[in-house]
């Protein structure tokens, strides 16, 4: 019952949100990961440090992208490496089935 | 006679105080206050502050193209000069008055030498209900002021830092960005069609537009009320700042525009410009390329202090001051 890599898909869904300033250089950053596409949506809500200017700049982003398990792996690398310590971003991986994985691999 | 312009000015600063915008802003305030909720959908903000981009641009456009070009070489190198200058004062001010590091002064310093498109219109609004005349070209200086003090700032930030600050990216993005964009289509549009296209908008981008500006006001009064907390723990120098510097930004802005020869309309709204501190191009470009600069003080002097404060004082006080100067 308990075996996570059982079922794994091919497919990974990596979700960022993120305060909106930066969205434009996540995006080119995503792509440099190896991302071809992703689906962008206005976000609200707070986070523990609250340290931003998402107020005056259109709150946050979520931004969502299926992308194979090495290519998630790179964006979060990316993202430890230059955008947690300073920017207000959170991103998580999960495991998915999508329909026609291969667009995404 | 001087006496008379000091009442008269007073009588204007409570004309002023009692205007619909003031008034949105303070509604704003208050909310934030008993908690309440006024913000705007982001997506009717977003829409109002590039109505309120595109009409101011608009309208200089057109009084530029009846203005004498001649007459605007002076103030605009002086503009430039400010532009420069201010936050240079800034930067070396904080270092008097505050213990904030050099990365947090030339991001405040950033701001201040920038410009706040809503205090300048406020301000407009104000001189057209005095029934004081403006030059037509004091929308090119608010595009002039708009970049330099940016680029000071953050060039004083990187001082003293490990690494390089990737300034001619945020530059590039400022440049690129809405408010500069629209400000600057808006006087190319409104240099094109003169007065006689803008007839045909005016009841859009005229007509409504202190409606739409007091509307703004009550989302800027909610947002400042929202910044005012962050202020504990920076100390007292930095409301002081925060207070004190547009004063004097503000009478270097008016002395200025006086010595190039423009008259007390035209010279108050260049101490307003030198005065007032960006909160929408400023704040974007430095949090991109000063991550680890805080925003608790740089948004909340800019905004929570200094515009209410320009609003309400600043902007009286610089037309009492241009009128006994320039007048």
């Amino acid at each position: 019952m308990n075996e996570p890599h059982a079922h794994r898909g091919a497919v990974a869904l990596v979700t960022i949100v993120a305060e909106a300033v930066v969205e434009q250089r996540l995006v080119r950053d995503l792509r440099e990961a190896g991302a071809h596409g992703w689906t962008i949506t206005a976000a609200r809500g707070e986070g523990p440090r609250n340290r931003r200017v998402g107020d005056l700049e259109g709150g946050n982003v979520r931004i969502e992208t299926l992308v194979s398990h090495a290519t998630a792996d790179a964006i979060m690398a990316r993202l430890s490496a230059d955008w947690f310590p300073h920017y207000a971003v959170v991103a998580w991986v999960a495991d998915v089935e999508v329909a026609r994985e291969d667009r995404y691999l | 006679m001087p006496q008379m312009g000091a009442t008269d000015t007073l009588q204007l600063a409570i004309d002023n105080l009692l205007s619909p915008p003031v008034l949105g802003f303070a509604l704003g305030l208050l909310a934030v206050a008993i908690g309440g909720d006024l913000r705007l959908p982001d997506a009717v903000y977003q829409g109002l502050s590039m109505y309120l981009l595109l009409a101011i641009g608009l309208k200089g456009g057109v009084a530029l193209r009846e203005a004498d070009i001649g007459d605007l070489v002076l103030p605009a190198l002086a503009a430039l000069a400010l532009g420069v200058l201010i936050p240079l004062a800034a930067y070396l001010a904080l270092r008097v008055i505050t213990r904030l590091g050099s990365l947090d002064r030339g991001a405040i310093a950033a701001h201040y030498g920038s410009t706040s498109l809503v205090t300048f219109t406020a301000a407009l609004v104000f001189l057209e209900a005095s029934q004081l005349a403006v030059e037509g070209y004091v929308v090119t200086l608010l595009a002039i002021l708009e970049i330099p003090g940016i680029v000071v700032g953050l060039l004083l930030a990187g001082r003293g830092m490990n690494r390089e600050v990737p300034w001619g990216e945020s530059l590039r993005e400022v440049l690129a960005g809405k408010s500069v964009l629209l400000l600057a289509g808006g006087l190319l549009i409104g240099v094109l069609t003169g007065p006689t296209g803008y007839e045909r908008i005016e009841p859009f981008f005229g007509a409504l537009f202190v409606g739409v500006l007091t509307l703004f006001l009550v989302e800027l009064g909610t947002l400042a009320g929202r910044r005012l907390p962050d202020i504990r723990g920076a100390g007292w120098g930095l409301p002081a700042f925060a207070i004190a510097f547009p004063v004097l930004a503000g009478t270097a802005g008016v002395l200025a525009g006086g010595a190039t020869g423009m008259g007390v309309g035209g010279a108050t709204v260049l101490g307003v410009l030198c005065a007032s501190a960006s909160y929408i191009a400023a704040p974007a470009a430095v949090r991109l390329a000063l991550p680890e600069a805080n925003p608790g003080y740089y948004l909340t002097t800019a905004l929570g202090i200094t515009f209410p404060f320009n609003l309400v004082v600043g902007i009286p006080l610089y037309l009492m001051i241009a009128r006994e100067v320039v007048g």
